[in-house]
């Protein structure tokens, strides 16, 4: 008897332990998919862009790079030699620029207010609530700005002062786009400013400090690198955002520093781009590559620097 | 006497005026919080006021026509329907499994270390460049064409990110003695996985795989790029009941690669492409379909997690 049991125990080889190997084989590979999209994305938008093939030269081996990046005049239909993403660019910095300056006060603020003052049930009511704002589509952002947004608050504005506000603007896209990641930055700024210790507070509040005092002077000083790294985090989903942008400030690419005329952002382009019947192989088609290329980056930076803050942060606290 | 009266006053004032640029502070910041839900709150009501003329039984049931009166988002929803089927076929096992390996198997290590971050630097990622992505490789290079096949895919790489930080918190919910009775009582680490963990985490995981699924619904950009049609009168694979789904098996087999839309790129369509304004209450009504979709979604997830979380204590 013993020896038998002995032997199974002793068994090098069972379909069990076989299954088991294999299993794990897959569920990394599973897990390793992520890793070859990342490479993907990166492979491609370099290959069609800067590395090109024998039959077909890249994007950047067609039109200067220096050029790209200065150039004031956006028309890749017409050719290499002359395309300047300034337009493009410009457009997504103001659009992001107006959403930043709406959504990171109002963020924080909320996110203070969550964390510092309201109590536990109203923050069951409000916390949902802003989750389902944030699960909005972006299309339906672009119909309000487009219908509401402009006619209704724009307009009028414009009128007062005396400026003529157009059908698809910067500023719309904008307004909308900052309401769309107020919940984003609120619930992430909400997080650090809660894994702040409650001690800190307690002290401040023995010392005779005000909630006022200590939100301002102890709670959201201690959490400040954790809440520039949700703005960077809210600031690069701005600079990615599309359709909003595409159906509120129009795909027409103009340099300008005026906020209430349409402008085409760089997502609208490779929206507009992919639209059209540009040929394979032709500058126009490349260049949707060139602008993915410019917006990875900058969204890519932006995301590694506020991971690396955010992943600081919680050793500091945790 | 008089002097330290003075003093006293001044003191009494200078906490006065604190506590009132507290108070103040606490209005602001409950205002800003209520700011951005009360717009769009507002803005909504006036969506579902717009759309109050155009949705109808018919509206439900009609193909994209020029004329506003007759237009419908039939295609769409039937578009949407076999998009969110496929993409969650390829997105859910793949993203749990993901989910599994990181949170049961992997050491602690440089590879698991670069997996983990590279998953949350994915889920910020526009997702524009996953169109770009599902394009080029989808559609150009494995020559899948601009079908539902190529665009479920190219969702399937969108969501998964969120799929597996969502099935990653759930697992760790679970408490470690669970796995540990498991094993002592003999299991391999797969059962235990397969009969104790996953089970137990399966609320935490469906919650994220809901919302996971909503994002992918309404979201559009990468749709365009990998080549769905903005205008359409036919229904993916030409099935337009549930019935024939069962009958006529031919169809079914045409799906993945028939042409399609989406309820999100109708209301593009209808709310930036077409004439100057003639189909804005179009787009609301299909708007409101699209979001009642969306909150039934979200109904059921917090559902979910509400009532699991009581009944599981641990």
């Amino acid at each position: 008897m013993t020896t038998t049991n002995n032997q199974s125990l002793n068994k090098s080889f069972s379909f069990q332990r076989l299954k088991e190997q294999a299993i794990f084989v897959l569920l990394f590979l599973c897990a390793f998919i992520s890793v070859i999209v990342t490479f993907s994305i990166i492979y491609i938008l370099l290959k069609e862009s800067v590395l090109g093939t024998k039959d077909s030269p890249a994007f950047f081996q067609q039109q200067n790079v220096w050029d790209f990046l200065t150039g004031t005049k956006w028309a890749p239909q017409y050719g290499a030699g002359n395309i300047g993403i300034l337009p493009l660019l410009s457009a997504t910095l103001m659009i992001t620029g107006i959403s930043a300056v709406i959504s990171l006060p109002l963020g924080l603020a909320s996110a203070v207010y969550l964390s510092e003052y309201s109590s536990p049930r109203l923050r069951g009511i409000l916390k949902p609530m802003l989750e389902i704002l944030a699960g909005i589509p972006t299309v339906v952002y672009g119909y309000l700005a487009l219908v509401f947004v402009t006619p209704y608050v724009l307009k009028p504005l414009g009128e007062m002062i005396g400026i003529n506000v157009g059908v698809f603007n910067a500023a719309s896209a904008g307004i909308v786009v900052g309401l769309m990641i107020i919940p984003m930055v609120s619930s992430l700024s909400e997080d650090v400013l809660r894994a702040v210790p409650k001690g800190l507070r307690e002290a401040g509040l023995a010392l005779g400090a005000t909630r006022f005092d200590v939100s301002s002077k102890i709670v959201v000083p201690a959490a400040l690198s954790g809440i520039l790294a949700s703005f960077l985090l809210a600031i690069s989903r701005a600079l990615g955002e599309t359709m909003a942008v595409t159906i509120a400030a129009g795909v027409i690419p103009k340099l300008s520093a005026n906020p209430f005329e349409g402008m085409e952002t760089m997502t609208a382009y490779i929206v507009e781009a992919s639209k059209s019947d540009a040929t394979r192989g032709s500058v126009e088609y490349q260049s949707i590559y060139a602008v993915g290329l410019m917006l990875f980056i900058m969204t890519f930076v932006l995301n590694i620097i506020s991971q690396y803050v955010l992943s600081r942060f919680r050793e500091v606290y945790n | 006497m008089p002097e330290e009266r003075a003093l006293t006053n001044d003191s009494a004032g200078r906490l006065r005026r604190r506590h009132i640029i507290s108070y103040l502070f606490h209005i602001i910041c409950n205002l800003s919080t209520w700011v951005g839900v009360v717009t769009l709150v507002v803005m909504l009501t006036g969506v579902v006021i717009r759309a109050q003329g155009s949705l109808d039984w018919a509206f439900l049931t009609s193909f994209d026509s020029s004329d506003p009166k007759r237009t419908g988002i039939f295609a769409g929803l039937w578009g949407c329907f076999w998009l969110m089927l496929l993409t969650s076929s390829f997105a859910i096992p793949i993203g749990i499994a993901a989910a599994v390996y990181l949170e049961e198997y992997a050491r602690k290590g440089f590879l698991t270390r670069v997996i983990q971050l590279n998953i949350s630097n994915l889920a910020g990622v526009p997702s524009i460049v996953y169109g770009i992505l599902g394009l080029t490789i989808f559609v150009r290079y494995l020559g899948i064409g601009t079908g539902i096949l190529s665009a479920s895919l190219t969702m399937a790489i969108l969501i998964l990110p969120i799929i597996i930080i969502a099935s990653q918190e759930a697992l760790r919910s679970v408490p470690q003695s669970v796995r540990h009775a498991s094993l002592a009582l003999g299991a391999t680490k797969w059962q235990t996985i397969w009969y104790q963990v996953l089970p137990a985490s399966i609320p935490g995981i469906m919650t994220g795989v809901i919302l996971a699924l909503s994002r992918a619904i309404g979201e559009s950009a990468p749709l365009i790029v990998v080549g769905a049609a903005i205008y359409i009168s036919q229904t993916p694979g030409n099935i337009e009941n549930v019935g024939q789904i069962f009958t006529e098996p031919s169809k079914l087999a045409k799906v993945p690669s028939s042409g399609f839309t989406s309820l999100p790129l109708q209301i593009y369509n209808y709310a930036a492409l077409q004439a100057k304004s003639s189909f804005r209450n179009e787009a609301a009504a299909a708007i409101v379909v699209l979001l009642v979709v969306l909150m039934i979604m979200n109904g059921i997830a917090i559902y979910i997690r509400y009532h699991f979380q009581k009944k599981l204590k641990w």
